[in-house]
């Protein structure tokens, strides 16, 4: 394998999650975090899951990236079934998980160190190229405690993307930032989406948010967790969260995830 | 992008100037035992008190100067360094893997975990007298049992509290890029707990020497003469310049060695981690 194949972006993947159900047993009661949900994911897609907390959208998250095991029902990725986590899908929490044991470089070399038949040349070659495309290059031999919770946000993706994955699931990943650098990474992030193009899911409770950067969003209700309502965005792209078109979108969203809540008695 | 980047660039690089500090800490300690010596000099000059009782630091020097021409003082330190080594390396090797099954199995935990609580709380000179008997024919495996005792169990016990206390995130984001078993274990469980093992390092370090001290002035040995038996013979010939020269050797190797094996540690885990330890 060569770099230039490795920086070749690799053919995003088609998501199926059939009749899924995920129980958590609880010493005093179980919590059902899904109940029987089934959705697809086109190649490229980029689909937001949004609702209140609660709702069971970590959870559908965790399944797809492998980290958990559906009680019932499928999920495969390009028809083969997901047993357990693996590079093809790359993972971003709402933490920035970096290891503070290794500097930036050497954190978007943790996937590619994993990727057989790669030289060593070529995987620092590779995390100089999504340092670049994530404009962390002069930071490339910091510390993490170094960086501002953005750029360490910044880092965290480019380590998902650095092994080339066909799919990325993205936890609330700019939740615990200030609204200016959110902006700024909601730009990046639609510009990098655009370059290399993966199959997104994208958990998040911000629906403006959701408007702004997904191509579908899907609406949970909590208790048991349910798909209730889904929204096609249509809007010209790039969007920037603060359009008129963008709001008036999320007004609407906000207008039915209400009603949905409100009928539930939640 | 370039804007983001000075934005949020006011990332903390800490820790300029430290060059200068350095220089004030070794002048301060320099000019404070300067003083310190200078005045007990002076003190025992004078005779404000028994000269054979509390020896003045010239006469320290003198005797230690005497020791290094005679070759003894080398050959003790260098008998007391090799058991003490030796004894670290197996109280660490053997301490970071049971820490490691203590942290991962449930049995392990509460059969061993609860052993190497108890025995941590054990001196390890109150191994002495056993290990006398256990190896009575045999005076270095005596020590070597002691220093061990000192060691491991700190060890364990840091090992285990280390890899616990590792935020589960760590290994689910280490998993989704493909990290299992022994990669795992190398690549993010123990660079993890880094901090915790360092620090178990060093208390350990420093219950191996304190209890080796000990074994030394009790065991009665004929395979080499370490600090501790220089130190016991000075006691028995009253030679209180032998005695307080010795345990000035002690210290100094001590505080050398703690700064030579952890320093280096140190400095990585505040420059990476941003961590004091
Ligand atoms: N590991 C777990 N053990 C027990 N209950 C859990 C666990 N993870 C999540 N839950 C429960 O499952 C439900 C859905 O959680 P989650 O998927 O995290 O929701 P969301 O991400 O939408 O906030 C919640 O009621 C939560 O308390
Ligand atoms: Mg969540």
């Amino acid at each position: 394998m060569t770099i230039e194949d490795e920086l070749h972006n690799a053919a995003p993947a088609k998501l199926t999650v059939d009749r899924v159900t995920k129980v958590y047993r609880g010493k005093r009661q179980d919590v059902k975090a899904l109940d029987d949900v089934s959705l697809t994911v086109g190649e490229g897609e980029f689909v937001c899951l949004l609702g209140p907390s609660g709702c069971g959208k970590s959870t559908l998250l965790n399944l797809i990236a492998g980290l958990e095991q559906p009680d019932a029902g499928t999920l495969t990725a390009d028809g083969e079934l997901i047993e357990g986590p693996g590079r093809q899908r790359g993972v971003m929490f709402q933490e920035h998980a970096l290891f503070p044991w290794l500097d930036v470089t050497q954190n978007v070399l943790f996937g590619l160190n994993l990727k057989p038949n790669l030289s060593d040349e070529d995987r620092r070659g590779v995390a100089r190229a999504f340092l670049e495309i994530v404009g962390l290059t002069p930071f490339a031999n910091s510390g993490i405690h170094e960086l501002s919770g953005g750029m360490k946000q910044r880092v965290a993706l480019a380590r998902a993307l650095a092994p080339n994955p066909q799919v990325l699931c993205m936890d609330e990943p700019f939740a615990a930032l200030d609204a200016m650098t959110r902006e700024q990474l909601y730009d990046d992030l639609q510009k990098i989406q655009q370059q290399r193009r993966k199959t997104v899911v994208f958990v998040t409770h911000n629906v403006r948010e959701a408007v702004c950067l997904g191509d579908r969003v899907l609406l949970f209700t909590p208790r048991p967790g349910r798909i209730r309502a889904e929204f096609r965005i249509d809007l010209p792209r790039p969007r920037n969260i603060n359009d008129v078109a963008v709001a008036q979108l999320a007004t609407t969203i906000t207008t039915e995830l209400k009603r949905l809540l409100k009928a539930e008695n939640v | 992008m370039k804007g983001s980047l000075t934005n949020t660039g006011a990332a903390v690089r800490a820790g300029a100037g430290g060059g200068r500090d350095a220089w004030v800490a070794v002048v301060q300690a320099v000019v404070f035992f300067g003083v310190v010596a200078g005045a007990w000099e002076a003190g025992s000059r004078a005779g404000w008190w028994n000269p054979v009782l509390i020896p003045s630091p010239s006469d320290i020097f003198r005797y230690i100067g005497e020791a290094l021409g005679k070759g003894e003082l080398q050959s003790a330190c260098y008998v007391t360094m090799r058991r003490l080594v030796f004894g670290y390396a197996v109280g660490i090797l053997l301490g970071i893997p049971l820490g490691l099954l203590t942290a991962r199995f449930r049995f392990a935990a509460n059969t061993l975990g609860v052993l190497a609580l108890g025995l941590q709380t054990l001196p390890s000179v109150c191994w002495v007298p056993l290990s006398i008997l256990w190896f009575h024919s045999n005076p270095e495996g005596a020590m070597l049992f002691i220093v061990v005792m000192g060691t491991l169990w700190a060890v364990l016990l840091a090992t285990d509290h280390g890899i616990r206390q590792i935020p589960p995130i760590y290994r689910r984001a280490a998993a989704t890029m493909g990290s299992k078993g022994f990669h795992l274990l190398w690549r993010v469980l123990l660079p993890a707990s880094l901090p915790h093992l360092v620090s178990g390092a060093k208390q350990g370090w420093a219950f191996a020497w304190r209890s080796l001290m000990a074994a030394e002035i009790y065991v009665a040995i004929s395979t080499g003469y370490g600090l501790g038996h220089l130190l016991h013979f000075g006691r028995e010939l009253h030679a209180m310049d032998q005695v307080a020269a010795v345990m000035l050797v002690i210290i100094v190797i001590g505080f050398a060695a703690d700064k030579a094996l952890f320093s280096p540690w140190e400095r990585f885990l505040r420059r990476r981690w941003g961590l004091t330890v």
